[in-house]
């Protein structure tokens, strides 16, 4: 950069002195991130646009599709069971995401308490989140199996009365969410456990000199300074509840009584069992405005309770 | 220097500690307990006749144990060429996924060029997408291309960087010094030997992590396979369980023996790779701050 170097100049791509500097890292730069950006264009856009382009037609996968203008959104608003599949997946998103936040912070704060080997219980804690979705499936499927189940075992043991579980449209979903803490607090139990351990101890030591209890301490250091990790865990969260289809399709069949219909796997029977491809990709244009809202909704609100110390430090 | 500054160790103060982390190592052991009974629950009843396994109120100890299951569950299904594909799968998807994440996140992390901070964020974004709205798109894309019901849907995309593991990898890189690229450059190295002999060694916990995890998505994923495999000689591990589950109802002895052999290959690579598991899971973490 400091040497400029007087060459006479022949057009030569390669030959040191045709480009700047900057402008010699720009095109690395953009040598280096150009697998993404083709990636993105063949595997991102592209389907973005064929999916909307889609959502206008109608089409089986055999011949050609037939453009039909707002149909199929218009079917949409009629469509009971599109209605409840959402129903079902955000109210499903509504119980799994604290329940999951409560369950992850309250056993990482217990790893934190000074115990003797931490490294072995966030191993076993992690266990059930290496697990293939559809073994973890049929392994639940069979707990809550009414007849022979374990838990039902468990229960008739206590002298309580058998649950049906998967099969009682009220219980549906709660039993899936059980299913779901178990396979994933592990996972957010790391992150948290990293969260606490980079609270500052000073904190807490300023906090004992003060006389704080040990509750007013976690409401008022820990759980403020948690903050940005339980956003994180909340956005992705919500949108791992859009993803959901291996539990649907191994375990409920969407039911009983629709109870289960999750988005994904009724946009999977739309599309790949009944072929609907164009009414299918309007149901997906929904669905993506839709979390795109609740994300914006989320992000906003992040500005209410979510805490950054630096904001703090750089406000003063 | 924090800890002087507690409160007195008076014999109360001992007693209510000692009871305090009694209380905690109970609580940890049942929740210890409450992640293990699912698994001892799969193992027992693999082991089962099947006479056993319709039992009310059902039995945990096998009797007579029937060893027999496993052999019966694996053949019942090509469950051998099942993992020999999800293996060739996987190990191509990891592959894929580390070489062009790394070359990427490198990309973002060492150079400056117009629009840069913009695609970052637009790479954070695709985070967001979960790739579950576009299945639609993609099939009719590999249909066109004549994929469907080959590996290469599952295995090509990873070979264009994963949103994940270039997030991940960028922030590992940003805490590599600068000095030691100024000092390759000095010595003549261009940028792809800085990258390949400079920053990928340093970045060995950081590509492990995203090894790993894609090991494991690819391992767990179900809907992809399941959308472009068609027949039963392409299928993967899951599909095939999936499978293995419609042609019976209720022979719960051989479902939980093929579940348990499924469950096997990612914890052996967890317990082999348990380090890279929690530092990748702790740098994720860090991304919410």
């Amino acid at each position: 950069m400091s040497e400029t170097v007087y060459r006479k100049k022949r057009f030569n791509l390669f030959r040191p002195g045709t480009w700047s500097a900057s402008q010699a890292e720009a095109v690395s730069g953009y040598l280096f991130i150009s697998p993404w950006i083709i990636g993105f264009i063949i595997f991102v856009v592209g389907p973005m646009i064929g999916l909307a382009w889609l959502s206008f037609h109608r089409w089986d996968l055999i011949g050609d599709p037939r453009f039909v203008g707002w149909r199929n959104y218009e079917r949409l608003f009629s469509d009971k069971l599109f209605r409840k599949s959402l129903e079902v997946t955000i109210l499903y998103g509504l119980g799994r995401v604290p329940l999951g936040v409560i369950v992850a912070l309250a056993t990482a704060i217990l790893l934190n308490q000074k115990i003797k080997f931490v490294g072995f219980w966030r191993v076993i804690y992690y266990l059930p989140v290496v697990l293939p979705p559809v073994a973890v499936s049929l392994v639940w499927t069979w707990i809550y199996n009414p007849r022979y189940g374990v838990l039902n075992g468990f229960l008739n043991g206590l002298g309580l009365p058998s649950v049906s579980w998967l099969d009682d449209p009220n219980l549906v979903l709660p039993s899936l969410m059980i299913m779901a803490v178990w396979g994933a607090a592990g996972r957010n139990m790391i992150i948290y456990l990293a969260g606490l351990q980079g609270i500052s101890k000073d904190l807490y030591a300023a906090a004992d000199i003060d006389g704080a209890t040990p509750w007013t301490r976690f409401w008022r250091i820990t759980l403020p300074l948690l903050t940005p990790v339980i956003f994180f865990n909340v956005v992705t969260g919500m949108i791992d509840t859009f993803k959901l289809f291996t539990q649907a399709y191994v375990m409920t069949e969407g039911g009983p009584q629709n109870q289960s219909l999750f988005f994904t796997y009724y946009l999977w029977r739309t599309a790949f069992q009944e072929y609907r491809m164009g009414y299918a990709s309007a149901m997906t244009m929904v669905v993506m405005v839709i979390i795109i809202i609740l994300t914006l909704i989320v992000f906003r609100s992040s500005k209410a309770w979510v805490f950054y110390e630096a904001e703090v430090k750089d406000g003063k | 220097m924090a800890t002087s500054v507690g409160r007195r160790k008076t014999p109360n103060y001992q007693l209510r500690r000692t009871l305090s982390h009694t209380a905690i190592y109970l609580v940890l052991v049942l929740g210890a307990i409450l992640v293990f009974v699912p698994f001892a629950w799969t193992i027992s009843t693999s082991l089962k006749t099947e006479a056993q396994t319709l039992k009310s109120p059902p039995e945990w100890i096998p009797n007579p144990v029937q060893w027999q299951n496993y052999p019966d569950a694996l053949t019942a299904r090509p469950f051998g060429r099942y993992y020999k594909n999800t293996f060739i799968i996987t190990i191509l998807s990891v592959i894929g996924q580390v070489l062009s994440s790394a070359v990427v996140a490198y990309g973002f992390a060492r150079f400056r060029f117009p629009g840069r901070n913009l695609l970052f964020i637009i790479v954070l974004t695709t985070l967001m997408i979960p790739f579950q709205m576009l299945i639609i798109p993609r099939f009719i894309l590999f249909k066109e291309l004549g994929w469907l019901d080959t590996f290469l849907p599952l295995i090509v995309p990873n070979f264009f960087g994963g949103a994940f593991s270039i997030f991940l990898l960028r922030q590992y890189f940003m805490t590599v010094p600068l000095e030691l690229d100024e000092a390759a450059k000095i010595d003549g190295a261009n940028a792809f030997q800085r990258f390949w002999s400079i920053m990928l060694p340093l970045a060995r916990p950081a590509l492990g992590a995203v090894a790993v995890f894609e090991f494991m998505s690819t391992w767990q994923d179900f809907l992809g396979p399941l959308i472009y495999l068609s027949s039963d000689r392409n299928y993967t591990v899951s599909v095939g369980l999936a499978a293995f589950r419609n042609d019976y109802f209720t022979a719960w002895h051989l479902f939980m023996a093929a579940a348990a052999v499924a469950m096997l290959v990612p914890l052996v690579v967890f317990f082999i790779a348990q380090k890279y598991f929690i530092s990748g899971v702790t740098l994720t973490g860090a991304g919410g701050k």
